[in-house]
């Protein structure tokens, strides 16, 4: 990689070849608006929010594809480039639903932004055509709003790029250009094994998970990082906390593991966390409340189960492995220990098993 | 693994799968490996009875017969080595006991690991080609190698495979078994095995015995003890008189659920921590709520080595409590009568963060020593073995020497499966997870889209033989082995070929486990998941 020098706004940058201009003025501290571009996915040059007007070039070029090199000055905001940009949004607007106020993605929405920052609402093309699609995409995790599309086609890519199934594709030209899924039919029916990365990197609520509709916008909630808690990959996930309710999972790009990726249970299967069957206080057979023997039968009054404080039960069970322990030894007794829990919690059963109760019976479900 | 995620990811030239439905069991590892294969032509070989979706980015699809492992890694190893592909520097340098080995392996031509196997001599001839001429080759597998009788000799065949190939040590190959549960493999380095102490420290190692014993301040015993495959039929013989279960659910994940239900009931007290009234909770005398992930703090190590902070996002669920509170409250009171001595280090159960248990992890378990939890907390996720404070942690093994110095190569002969099709159950029978499930299915099926796209459990069955059974299109099938009989849809489908049916054990109305049976691989104690005669009819 050559070294080279450009100049953007003024400022001359000393920086290396191989990276586009919007790498560079990225890096360098100079903002572009960007609405197509993601720093985890290829990029396309598809929305031209990134025009910059680049001297001796005969028209505006998109930043995110541009090649950086020797010598380039480069204006990023300059009147004819802000003109454009401002037409560009003009055009998205006008063939886009003004519901903001019932989005789940304002406040983390790029559209949204950028019409903020051009100061764009209506405007010259207000009406004209406008599509109205369903939304009517049966399958439970991913809402599909085609009117809240602008054909940026970051979905494509990251299906493409991310997970590889290639179930997302652009259908039609022009105005009727639309994004679909298989051969143009639903999402289930297609190869989409919903890992979500559309979602991930769509810039409005074209793509929304359903489990969060409704349930907050993003300056409602807290993100919590943490890892995943179903396969041995390891995906950090960051988890969206509103009124100590998760409404949403995210998948980290600076995760060790997964890079920003992540699957559907990952991404869309956590709501177990918050089911009614959830246990919520401890219980003891009837049994050992009331100091008898346990029953021989399972249907009578003394199987039943009663809730209990912890202290109780705590107390309870306490004092029947230690009973079990003194009378037929410690290796009368298991442990088994979860796979699901913590390193510090394994250690602990593991130290509870040797130190507290004298045995070598520890396992977990390794093999099974 | 004895290598990273990443580094199998970009620097592997080629690729063995064997035993592993990555695209659904690891989801983003099965992500990378099509990414692999599509923009960088890395080569795929799939080995797997199933037409698992990975074999649609492969170049070649071994479909060998359910438990022929041992003698196809010995055909592929037998046309290596009469090519002349084996890495003879490596083997000189870094291996030992290669000529017993190889007069093994030379029993096994072609032909006849063909007929074993079912693979065609061609595609034998093919593979081995591809992984003798295509290096650093990475070798990936699951349950699908070790849920066999023979499940030890599948992996030490897998071992020798890449020692030949000289591909242990070397960015881009390894021997990489991909683990399951989210800290399975954390559960095991923390000394939740009955014949190690964390960090994999023999408790039949008198120096180690010794070092905990002055650690916990109590006398520890030296005896190996049960596996938990193990722990469950000792009840029958008055062997087990206690189990306390955290977050396990036996009567799903335990081979022969008629006979795990039969051991529940003899118990003379079970104690379980859970999150859900599981389906093992009815045979529990005390049931303790324990939190999810969301609710709690600590780590994770996950399949690479590597340890993660998990954070607590919520409050525990009702009076549901950390699990780490819950043991300690317990272990405090039990300990009573073991006569601690006064003065041990680590005798005492007073812990007010997970971050003072993570201490005592970094004193008494070596390849953790480093990671600390003040490294952790300014965003370092080390790979294990990280012996001190200094250390970077360890992203590929055996890169100078194997633990024991030079890598050994086994004589390994086919061990046929325990059991094996005849006329009453003519079929074999494999099971596993689906993407949408998880294990048990007591997350899954309470999480409601989960639920929804993969409402109930279904196996699969080749389309030859729903039409010998006279089912046109998906239909409700008895399927019953000599332990059991369960009621379910089929999924006619080639992902299984003639004679074999896959089926999962997500849901309790009819779960494989039913089916299966608890023959254990001797060395292992791992059940033979993967191989069960079967007879399908229409109900």
């Amino acid at each position: 990689m050559a070294s080279i020098k450009l100049t953007i706004n003024g400022k001359s940058i000393e920086t290396h070849s191989g990276q586009t201009v919007l790498e560079v003025a990225q890096t360098a501290g100079i903002y572009i608006p960007t609405l197509c571009y993601h720093h985890a996915l290829p990029p396309e040059g598809a929305c031209r929010m990134c025009l910059v007007e680049i001297e001796r070039q005969r028209s505006l070029q998109p930043a995110c594809t541009f090649p950086a090199t020797d010598g380039l000055v480069i204006h990023t905001h300059s009147p004819e480039v802000e003109a454009t940009r401002k037409f560009i949004l003009e055009m998205l607007i006008s063939d886009h639903p003004l519901d903001c106020m019932t989005c789940d993605a304002a406040g983390d929405c790029r559209l949204q932004d950028l019409a903020y920052e051009y100061g764009v609402k209506g405007g010259r093309y207000q009406d004209g055509f406008k599509h109205s699609y369903e939304v009517n995409d049966p399958n439970p995790f991913i809402q599909v709003d085609r009117n809240k599309c602008i054909l940026c086609h970051l979905c494509v890519r990251a299906c493409d790029h991310v997970n590889g199934v290639e179930a997302i594709s652009v259908f039609y030209r022009g105005f009727n250009a639309h994004i679909g899924f298989g051969a143009d039919g639903s999402l289930q029916d297609s190869p989409c094994e919903f890992c979500g990365s559309c979602v991930a990197v769509c810039p409005t609520a074209a793509l929304s998970p359903k489990l969060a509709s409704g349930k907050g916008r993003s300056w409602q909630v807290e993100k919590v990082d943490t890892v995943c808690s179903y396969c041995g990959v390891g995906c950090k996930l960051t988890l969206n906390v509103r009124d100590d309710h998760i409404i949403k999972v995210e998948s980290t790009w600076d995760g060790p593991a997964n890079h920003g990726w992540t699957c559907v249970k990952g991404r869309f299967g956590f709501d177990y966390v918050h089911h009614p069957d959830r246990l919520k206080k401890p219980q003891v057979r009837k049994y050992l409340l009331d100091g008898k023997k346990k029953p021989k039968s399972r249907n009578g009054k003394l199987w039943q189960w009663v809730e209990t404080d912890w202290e109780t039960a705590i107390n309870i069970t306490a004092e029947k492995l230690r009973t079990t322990r003194d009378k037929f030894g410690p290796d009368s007794i298991g442990v088994l220990t979860s796979a699901k829990c913590t390193n510090e919690e394994n250690y602990l059963m593991n130290k509870l098993a040797r130190q507290a109760l004298g045995t070598n019976n520890i396992d977990h479900c390794a093999r099974l | 693994m004895t290598n990273s995620i990443d580094d199998i990811a970009e620097q592997a030239a080629a690729y063995f799968v064997i035993g592993s439905n990555t695209t659904e069991q690891h989801p983003v590892i099965g992500m990378r490996l099509r990414q692999a294969v599509k923009r960088r032509n890395a080569v795929l070989i799939v080995a797997d009875p199933r037409r698992i979706d990975l074999v649609d980015y492969a170049v070649l699809h071994l479909q060998q017969k359910p438990g022929t492992d041992i003698a196809l890694l010995n055909g592929l190893m037998y046309l290596i080595l009469e090519n002349g592909w084996e890495d003879k520097t490596y083997i000189k340098q870094r291996t030992e006991d290669f000529e017993d080995f190889k007069k093994t392996v030379k029993q096994y031509p072609p032909r006849k690991v063909s007929q074993i196997t079912g693979v065609p001599v061609e595609q034998l001839e093919q593979a081995a080609e591809i992984m003798g001429k295509t290096k650093p080759m990475a070798v990936l597998w699951a349950m699908g190698i070790t849920q066999h009788i023979s499940g030890v000799y599948n992996v030490m065949s897998l071992a020798n495979l890449q020692l030949l190939l000289g591909n242990i040590g070397m960015p881009g190959g390894g021997v990489n078994p991909l683990r399951g549960q989210n800290n399975v493999q954390g559960a095991c380095d923390m000394g939740g095995l009955p014949n190690v102490y964390p960090a994999y420290q023999a408790v039949t190692n008198e120096t180690s015995q010794s070092k905990f014993e002055t650690a916990w301040g109590v006398t520890l015993s030296a005896t190996v003890g049960m596996t938990a495959t193990e722990m469950l039929p000792g009840v029958l013989d008055g062997k087990t008189r206690a189990i306390y279960i955290l977050g396990e659910d036996p009567v799903m994940s335990d081979p022969d659920t008629n006979h795990v239900r039969t051991c529940l009931e003899k118990i003379d007290f079970l104690i379980l921590q859970e999150l859900f009234p599981s389906e093992t909770a009815p045979y529990a005398d005390v049931l303790l709520p324990g939190t999810s992930f969301a609710e709690k703090s600590g780590t994770f190590t996950n399949t690479e080595r590597r340890i993660q902070k998990v954070n607590q996002a919520i409050q525990p669920i009702g009076d549901s409590k950390p699990d780490w509170e819950i043991i300690s409250e317990l272990a405090k009171r039990t300990l009573e009568g073991r006569g601690v001595s006064s003065g041990a280090p680590y005798a005492k159960w007073d812990y007010n963060s997970p971050n003072e248990i993570l201490d005592e992890i970094n004193a008494l378990a070596p390849s953790y020593a480093g990671i600390t939890a003040d490294r952790l907390e300014n965003g370092e996720t080390l790979q294990w073995p990280c012996p001190d404070k200094d250390h970077p942690g360890t992203p590929i093994l055996h890169t100078q020497k194997f633990t024991r110095g030079l890598g050994k190569f086994t004589p390994i002969d086919h061990i046929p499966p325990a059991e094996t099709p005849d006329t009453e159950y003519p079929m074999v029978m494999s099971t596993g997870r689906v993407l949408y499930h998880w294990h048990g299915g007591q997350m899954s099926r309470r999480s409601k889209g989960l639920l929804e796209i993969y409402p109930k459990a279904l196996i699969e069955l080749n389309e030859e033989d729903a039409s010998r059974l006279g089912i046109n299109g998906d239909k409700r099938v008895r399927v019953s082995s000599r332990r059991g009989s369960i009621e379910l849809d089929a999924w006619i489908t080639d992902r299984v070929p003639p004679g074999m049916v896959y089926a999962n054990f997500h849901f309790p109305e009819a779960s494989a486990n039913q089916l299966t049976q608890a023959v254990l691989d001797p060395i292992a104690k791992i059940p033979e998941y993967k191989v069960t005669a079967v007879k399908v009819e229409t109900t």
